[in-house]
């Protein structure tokens, strides 16, 4: 098909348009998943390993948010951002920097409900062997937080892939503003529209071959540390 | 880890003490006395409370009446004293990571990490598994792991809960060996057992438990020459009691 072959020379050429859609992409994705994992992880663990009144309500809540939709939380950060939004003095709407934040809002719940599932699941097995050991409760959630690293690879592999693969959330807050804040996913979703195919599907490609490679890398990295720990 | 002047955690005084899990009464009013010496067995039924009565004496559940010391302490956290729990779980590192993790929660200071670490590896017969990760070991050498890490706490008192349940004869005498290398050491080991003969084998005294009740407490060769109760001389001739 010559929409395949034309993709496929975009991508071994090295279009600079290609490549600067490709590298923004990952930047915001993975700033996204750092963000996320920093807010989700200890809070994960923090609801994991502590009893308070109404926390079922709580992981009940996490849980759900998993599947916050990706426009939905794009329109809550666009009224946000937006110029008489309770943010709009950042002036960052149609930036990168707003792509990142409604990202995180999407991942963070899924790191941070796999990882109090996670955590939970870790505590349950060493409880009493933390507590005859007269472990304090900062070296517990480190201990568990390091003891299940494997486990939370997958966690922020997961989140990820939910960062990498929408498109409802950036095309709103990034305005999918060519050379600024096009990132794959919108390139693919506008040329398919205009009826660019062979850009569409290059993109789509790299953005497939993308996922699979970082997730390979992983599982070859969670592998090798298995192997040393167990 | 040598011979050592006896600790402040023992002995250990029971006084009185019940445990409760809901309306359920698990230890009832029990009374005794673990002193340092020659290891003492709990033997009895199936849920006759040994297990709980380890976890109580190693001070993890709270009695509901009765009070508890440690040589003539009430509260005192568990720094001389371990536990090896019948399916004890292993942390996902290495078996030496495991024992170097023990050393850190104790406390004991950096400089003598490698040389403890050595020594209790050597004294249940780990010596070259060091680098094995630990989730991946057979369960006797789960088992001997198990007791290493709570050896390099540097414990007066060593409770085993049922250390031999599931393990096949050849594992159930190395761990046996271990118990006595232990004992020899002047490390109070309190273990339960279901099985008579390895009671007979290790005990130097005997805790007969039942329905949550201390049955009767004997020297191990008064015990099973005779026993002063009806239960107690039941279950030594191997009789079920219900």
């Amino acid at each position: 098909m010559p929409e395949d072959v034309s993709a496929l020379h975009l991508i071994l050429t090295g279009d600079p348009a290609l490549l600067a859609i490709v590298r923004l992409s990952l930047i915001v994705s993975l700033s996204a998943v750092i963000l996320a994992a920093l807010i989700g992880v200890p809070f994960g663990a923090l609801v994991a390993l502590t009893r308070f009144p109404g926390r079922e309500g709580v992981v009940v809540v996490l849980n759900a948010l998993m599947g916050l939709p990706p426009v939905v939380v794009g329109l809550l950060v666009y009224l946000s951002l937006s110029r008489s939004g309770p943010l709009g003095s950042w002036g960052i709407l149609f930036t990168p920097q707003a792509m990142v934040i409604a990202q995180t809002i999407l991942v963070a719940p899924i790191i941070a409900a796999l990882t109090r599932q996670t955590i939970e699941d870790l505590w349950a097995e060493y409880r009493d062997e933390l507590t005859a050991m007269n472990v304090g409760p900062i070296v517990r959630v480190a201990t568990l937080i390091w003891d299940a690293r494997f486990s939370l690879v997958t966690t922020l592999l997961a989140g990820f892939g939910r960062a990498a693969a929408e498109v409802g959330a950036v095309i709103i807050v990034g305005g999918n503003i060519d050379g600024f804040t096009r990132t794959m996913t919108t390139a693919i979703a506008l040329e398919t529209s205009k009826g660019d195919l062979p850009l569409a599907i290059g993109l789509g490609m790299v953005l497939i071959a993308i996922v699979v490679a970082i997730n390979a890398l992983a599982w070859t990295a969670r592998r090798a540390g298995e192997r040393m720990a167990g | 880890m040598s011979m050592r002047a006896p600790s402040t955690d023992l002995p250990i005084s029971f006084e009185d003490v019940s445990v409760t899990a809901g309306a359920v009464t698990i230890l009832d009013r029990i009374s005794l006395n673990l002193a340092a010496g020659s290891p003492t067995v709990l033997i009895g039924p199936n849920g006759s409370g040994k297990t709980t009565f380890l976890r109580t004496a190693m001070g993890l559940i709270a009695p509901a009446r009765g009070r508890i010391t440690w040589g003539g302490q009430e509260n005192t956290p568990p720094v001389r004293r371990a536990i090896v729990f019948q399916r004890p779980a292993m942390l996902r590192r290495s078996a030496a990571g495991n024992v170097r993790y023990a050393l850190k929660a104790a406390k004991i200071p950096r400089a003598e990490h490698a040389a403890r670490l050595a020594e209790v590896l050597a004294l249940v017969g780990l010596e070259g598994f060091g680098e094995r990760a630990a989730r991946r070991m057979s369960g006797g050498e789960q088992q001997r792991l198990a007791l290493a890490r709570a050896l390099a706490r540097d414990p007066a008192v060593l409770f085993l809960d049922e250390p031999t349940a599931s393990l096949d004869p050849a594992a159930t005498k190395s761990i046996e060996d271990v118990v006595r290398a232990i004992a020899s050491r002047g490390i109070k080991v309190v273990m339960s057992t279901h099985d008579l003969g390895e009671a007979r084998r290790l005990a130097g005294d005997i805790v007969l438990l039942h329905r949550g009740r201390v049955i009767e407490t004997a020297p191990a060769t008064a015990f099973f020459i005779s026993p002063r109760t009806e239960e107690a001389r039941k279950f030594t001739a191997g009789e079920l009691l219900i």
